[in-house]
């Protein structure tokens, strides 16, 4: 099955919205059911195509949060208050609705737990979502490889899967947060934005050669990236994917 | 650093349909520094086409614009792609 999500052409496919669930305040996953689903790999994406009534198209991609599992696929979105389709997505879209994708794409940005560990996952704000689908293949596979998320969000309510990371916490997986623009009044972790003191507390250490995914908007990935080389961490065993300020 | 800059893994959609291949984990050499990066790892840069540069030097490595119904390539700064099959 992932061989086949490998190559061959890309169609444009009819994906229907089975759940709409809120996140966050700003933020929405949206499962769909897609018959012809050929499976995908955690961290791979799609491209979602909207279609206005004049024929204007307009493309995004999304990448999958969810784990493979069957013929259903969730994309979280974040609502841009100007962008083209994240607001059609996430204020309009209601189960029994729609729409066209294509996918899955890529195969640099994956995870799959015969790769094994140590893992280190850095998220910025949405840039969790395919993290996630890793964090979600990993406990569906019963891995308990050693895995360490530090996901950067703005405040407390707009953590994304804030409740399925506290119960997924443990068992090889640990999660830190940290806050960086407002903090709750009991909040004792990091406040601060991603820095190689952060890094090398959450670890692993270069020495353990973990694999590291990083997934966040340019500045933070580049940040990101820059401090684990200063830290010593080869520059090959650093996945990034980076999203723009546009867009949505 | 430029906040608009990308990364392969935004057009992997793009080179899949041109392609008919995953092509972000294809590995690709820069003819001006000879760095072997995976696509996925190349900058990209989008305007009214898209723009893939080496990460390590700026090289142009690739060009791509596209319409409706045509797209136009240049690999100027590509000296060879290496591809599972």
């Amino acid at each position: 099955m992932a061989r086949a999500a490998l190559s061959g052409r890309l169609t444009w496919q009819l994906a229907e919205v089975v759940d709409v669930l809120t996140e966050t305040p700003r933020v929405k996953t949206i499962a769909f059911d897609v018959a012809d689903w050929v499976g995908h790999r955690a961290g791979q994406h799609v491209d979602v195509r909207l279609t206005a009534e004049d024929g204007y198209q307009a493309e995004r991609s999304y990448s999958i949060a969810s784990a493979p599992n069957g013929t259903r696929l969730d994309l979280t979105v974040v609502r841009i208050a100007d962008g083209e389709v994240s607001p059609y997505l996430a204020d309009e879209l209601k189960p029994g609705d729609r729409i066209e994708l294509r996918g899955p794409v890529g195969g640099y940005f994956v995870w799959e737990p015969p790769q094994g560990g140590p893992l280190l996952l850095v998220a910025g704000g949405s840039g969790i979502a395919p993290l996630m689908a890793m964090i979600r293949l990993r406990a569906a596979a019963g891995s308990d490889v050693d895995t360490r998320l530090l996901f950067s969000s703005h405040g407390w309510d707009d953590i994304i899967y804030r409740e399925e990371l506290e119960r997924l916490n443990g068992n090889g997986l640990t999660v830190v947060h940290t806050l960086t623009s407002s903090q709750p009044p009991d909040w004792t972790g990091y406040a601060r934005l991603v820095d190689a003191e952060m890094l090398a507390e959450v670890g692993p250490s270069p020495a353990e050669r973990p694999r590291v995914y990083v997934c966040g908007p340019t500045p933070f990935a580049e940040a990101v990236s820059e401090a684990l080389v200063h830290l010593g961490h080869a520059p090959r065993g650093i996945k990034t994917e980076r999203f723009g300020p546009t867009g949505g | 650093m430029d906040k608009l800059m990308l990364d392969g893994n935004a057009v992997a959609g793009l080179l899949q349909e041109l392609f008919a291949a995953e092509m972000t984990s294809a590995i690709g050499s820069c003819a001006t520094c000879g760095a072997t990066e995976p696509v996925g790892a190349i900058h990209v840069y989008r305007g009214a086409g898209i723009v893939l540069r080496c990460p390590h030097c700026d090289n142009t490595l690739a060009a791509i614009v596209r319409d409706e119904r045509r797209v136009w390539i240049t690999f100027q700064g590509i000296r060879a792609l290496e591809l599972a099959i």
